[in-house]
């Protein structure tokens, strides 16, 4: 057997095995009324769940086997690695793909299926004691069957994903299988005619765009939060199924929280890859797939507030249901939107389609379904309210702030769902030409910079009530957190310029939170930590939100045209529109350029050697064609250490360019930037930033533009000779250039010269603008009469003269020039204020979910120990 | 009326506000007409227009212009949308990597006098793993 029959065994067996918990699980919740065979339907359940994980494991270990043995054989390995990656990224080639990437998936909720098995194992060896019987038959049940039948089931969908199996005779493929040989995925090419056994010597590789750290970790932690985010919605389903319909929330609450800290560090993870790689010029770009995982999130964080007095108010208890469903089956929409193909080029993200959105499309629409049927039966046995709920309680305050949240989410739900909203107007045969909005970033932060100054404000508010701080006709302790943070935001726009009334109500209401918020921590739960992590949740969104302000709202263009070179012909040229636009600086090679406060000298591209710490002219090495090796021209040299050795092969990153820029501040210290342009070959040129880090601010550079490929033949022009004699003055290249003499020499660099030898250098000195260079061509003639012409190269200039020849009668000599385009970039610099306070408020944030979900899984504990289930 | 039924009200009254507003905001996908009837009628709001590159038989790109050395900000390109209309487009910004490469490009501006003011360049470059196209390239070093 085959390892890929083997990968795929365990995928058939892993799917059956979900099938047979699903109904063994199902037979178990429904045979109540006979506990013999309950226990036998529950431990077949568990079996079959058992198994399932254990041949989730093994298609994982199996499909990394084959990335990591270089199998170029598998259409997998060979289409998502390749000999050239380090062991980090083979493990990111894992998830490179769709199948690997559900599979991920898949590894979590088998992992967390086990734990979920284990938790809810009875303690009680006889789940159903007689005495319990009548209406307390489901509650003698205990979560396991009814919370793993819907768990395993969502198993069974996922699973069918990569099953890879083609119905005989109908066509129809169900699941997209990671274990095809490249014969099996691309049975077509010339090439099997010729070779059957033909195998692959290298792979497509990694898009090196994914090489980076944060890509090895942010899809594991999105993909574990996904997985999380099913635990509540089981324990919801599996509580209105057995009309246990307030008691899953205590269960279900830890759950849900684990999922928002996870789902919501995957996100910022990714938000903060974005920032360092692309040049996207942000960490958020409200690009469809962002938008289709962080609306979900933002339910699911709503969810967590209803549920926190579900127990005791039913309006609360029925929006968590809904909440908890919408959290669900918009992670199912992300899914869609992402995978399908239904963005199309909207979205860097999105993958291609593999054919199997109507697959996708069938699991939203079973889960809407299963989802809807149950809560309506259950829906007539939820608690009512007997009277509505006061102004003055804390259920009203939770309450306004997951609706805040929700608006918000739907907000931006609704614009990213314009291409879904095409085809589905297409499907009944009209045309919708809907674009998304042109503008993403300034369209979505528009409305939601107001959403969230709400919610934050009902943040603080809510803290006040939740901690009974405050009553009907006892305000006045509100009074405090409101006057400091007046005063402290009143200083700050008056130091700091803050001008927009946008801005002014955002950082306002955040500078309340943060106090008000502190004020709690500080006041009522002295000495109390355990229970502050709500607090401490809101002080992080607090920071991040005025993080954002500052460094969104105020970040600066430092690199603006000032060199006067903008002669447009246009009349519409000169307008205002494009003044705008005039937010890059051209650099030339080695040309010191007045930039800001800085000034700025490109100093050449650089290539990165994998055992070198730094980067080093890519002229020092020659790169091997289709490979990520180069051969040293010289001995690799950094501070008197040599690494390499002239002649050297050395493993490179060829496909990196990083462009030397010096920032000479006014105070003399000198900063080197290394922004990157990457020759990427799925995804074109990609340009990355490189971050000079400030404690109150970054200063973010890209280039926007460079010369050709760096790695290219360098294009000269024709030759042109000039015949001059010492002292005179010529043009060469539209430069002036004067002839200062011409003197015998002894030795020539690289060069062997015997005795005999006579050897002579040129003195030409060439004046540019701002600087003067001299160049030195060599002519050397042995006894045979064999010349030697070495001739002298400008990159600055973009100039070759090679001494070509001496006559004796005239005393005149001549040179041959040629010419190329200088070396330049064109580079754009950002300074991002602040921008501190969002990654400190992303851990802050991060420790306060944290400090909650410890919280409520001891509370579950606790009373699980009782026996309270 | 109870306070929940008001609150149920304000809750709907906002997400109808939301639909509404985003139909106002959405952009669309015109022609170079349809374009330049929009600017003729003063409509100010970015629209989206797709298009190929105008290319000679050896497949050069035809009508592009950028100078860096005289302004790194302007680019000029000529643009056959789908009903054929050829239209000069002005990019106030580098010139994209990769431009050259793409093979159907979204822009995204309005019309302005005699050209489009270009704000965004969508491209879309044909892959280098179109499926197979690398085996066969390897296949023939082979057998060589």
């Amino acid at each position: 057997m085959t390892i890929g029959n083997f990968g795929h065994l365990s995928v058939i067996i892993s799917f059956i095995t979900a099938l047979v918990a699903t109904f063994a699980y199902f037979k178990a919740t429904n045979s109540t009324k006979n506990p013999t065979d309950q226990t036998a339907w529950k431990q077949l359940g568990r079996g079959a769940f058992y198994v399932h994980a254990l041949a989730i494991m093994s298609v994982v270990g199996t499909l990394f086997a084959i990335i990591y043995t270089h199998r170029f054989d598998y259409h997998y390995a060979w289409d998502n690695s390749s000999l050239s990656l380090p062991i980090q990224y083979l493990v990111s080639c894992f998830w490179q793909d769709q199948e690997g990437s559900f599979l991920l998936w898949m590894f979590w909720q088998a992992i967390l299926g086990v734990v979920l098995i284990q938790m809810n194992r009875a303690k009680n060896p006889t789940p159903t004691l007689p005495a319990l019987g009548g209406s307390n038959a489901g509650l003698g049940l205990g979560w396991e069957a009814p919370l793993m039948t819907v768990y395993a089931l969502v198993q069974v969908f996922l699973t069918s994903m990569i099953l890879g199996v083609v119905i005989p005779g109908l066509d129809f493929k169900i699941g997209s299988t990671p274990f095809l040989t490249l014969r099996e995925a691309l049975p077509d090419l010339p090439v099997w005619q010729m070779d059957p056994n033909f195998v692959p010597k290298d792979g497509n590789g990694l898009n090196p765009l994914l090489q980076n750290y944060w890509m090895v970790i942010h899809p594991p932690t999105l993909f574990a939060g996904f997985a999380l985010a099913l635990v509540p919605f089981a324990y919801l389903m599996a509580g209105l199924w057995q009309k246990k319909v307030t008691e899953w929330i205590r269960p279900a609450l830890p759950w849900a929280l684990l999922a928002a800290v996870v789902l919501g560090t995957g996100i910022l993870m990714g938000g903060y890859w974005a920032y360092e790689t692309l040049s996207f010029n942000s960490y958020w770009s409200w690009d469809p797939v962002e938008n289709a995982v962080y609306v979900p999130w933002l339910v699911l964080v709503a969810a967590t507030h209803t549920m926190l007095v579900a127990k005791k108010n039913g309006t609360a208890l029925k929006t968590s249901v809904i909440l908890i469903i919408a959290q669900f089956v918009l992670l199912l929409y992300s899914t869609f939107l992402a995978r399908s193909g239904v963005l199309g080029n909207a979205s860097v993200h999105s993958f291609t389609d593999l054919g199997l959105s109507g697959q996708l499309l069938l699991y939203l629409f079973a889960f809407i379904g299963v989802s809807v049927f149950f809560s309506a039966r259950a829906w007539k046995i939820m608690p009512v309210d007997a009277e509505e709920v006061s102004v003055y309680s804390r259920e009203f305050w939770l309450f306004m702030g997951a609706t805040v949240l929700c608006l918000a989410s739907f907000q931006v739900i609704i614009p990213t769902s314009i291409p879904v909203w095409n085809k589905i107007v297409e499907g009944f045969g009209g045309v919708s030409n809907l674009a998304p909005p042109t503008d993403a970033i300034s369209y979505y932060s528009k409305f939601q910079l107001w959403f969230f100054a709400v919610i934050i404000t009902l943040t603080g508010i809510g803290q006040f009530f939740w901690w009974k701080r405050v009553q009907r006709g006892k305000m006045q302790e509100l009074l405090t957190p409101l006057w400091i943070s007046l005063f402290i935001t009143a200083l700050i726009i008056a130091f700091g310029n803050v001008n927009k009334p946008e801005y002014i109500v955002l950082l306002t209401t955040s500078m309340f939170a943060l106090v008000a918020n502190t004020t709690i921590i500080s006041g009522i739960l002295r000495g109390n930590y355990r229970l502050s992590g709500g607090a401490v949740t809101h002080i992080g969104v607090a920071l991040m939100l005025i993080g954002i302000l500052f460094s969104s709202g105020y970040q600066k263009v430092i690199s603006l045209n000032s060199s006067g070179l903008m002669i447009s012909k246009d009349e519409s040229f000169t307008k205002d529109e494009n003044k705008e636009n005039k937010e890059n600086v051209l650099l030339w090679l080695n040309q010191p350029t007045k930039m800001s406060e800085y000034l700025l000298t490109y100093r050449g591209p650089r290539i990165e050697i994998r055992d070198v710490p730094n980067y080093v002219p890519r002229t020092w090495v020659e790169l091997i064609e289709n490979d990520f090796h180069a051969v040293c021209l010289q001995n690799i040299e950094i501070a008197g250490k040599i690494y390499h050795k002239k002649g050297d092969t050395v493993a490179v990153y060829p496909e990196n360019v990083y462009f030397e820029v010096e920032y000479r501040e006014p105070a003399g210290r000198i900063t080197t930037l290394f922004p990157r342009m990457q020759l990427n070959k799925q995804m074109g040129t990609v340009v990355s930033p490189d971050i000079k880090k400030e404690f109150n601010k970054d200063l973010y550079s890209y280039i926007s533009m460079a010369k050709g490929n760096p790695d290219g033949e360098e294009e000269w022009s024709k030759t042109e000779q000039f015949r001059v004699a010492v002292q005179d003055t010529f043009f060469v290249n539209d430069y002036v250039a004067i002839l200062e003499n011409v003197g015998r020499v002894d030795k020539i660099d690289g060069v062997n010269l015997s005795p005999n030898d006579i050897a002579v250098k040129a003195s030409i000195r060439i004046f540019d603008k701002e600087r003067e260079y001299v160049l030195n061509p060599t002519f050397a003639i042995n006894q045979d009469r064999m010349v030697l012409r070495k001739p002298e190269v400008s990159e600055e200039l973009g100039l070759r003269i090679q001494f070509f020849e001496i006559d004796p009668k005239t005393g005149q000599f001549t040179f041959a020039t040629n010419s190329k385009q200088r070396d330049y970039i064109v580079m754009k610099a950002v300074e991002k204020p602040l921008i501190n306070l969002l990654w400190i408020g992303t851990l802050v944030l991060i420790v306060g979910f944290t400090m909650a979900t410890v919280r409520r899984f001891r509370d579950f504990k606790n009373m699980r120990d009782k026996g309270v289930v | 009326m109870k306070k929940s039924h008001i609150f149920a009200l304000i809750v709907i009254a906002i997400a109808a506000g939301i639909i509404l507003s985003t139909a106002g905001d959405a952009s669309t996908y015109v022609s170079f007409k349809e374009a330049e009837e929009l600017a003729k009628d003063g409509e100010a709001k970015s629209i989206h227009v797709v298009g190929k590159l105008k290319k000679d038989q050896t497949g050069q790109i035809l009508g592009m212009n950028y100078n860096p050395v005289l302004d790194a900000n302007r680019f000029e390109f000529l643009l056959i949308d789908n009903n054929n209309r050829e239209q000069k487009v002005v990019y106030g910004s580098p010139k994209p990597q990769d431009f050259d490469k793409s093979e159907q490009v979204v822009v995204i501006g309005q019309m302005r006098g005699d050209h489009f003011a270009c704000e965004k360049i969508l491209m879309k470059c044909p892959s280098k793993y179109q499926e197979g196209k690398l085996e066969v390239k390897e296949a023939t070093a082979k057998q060589s």
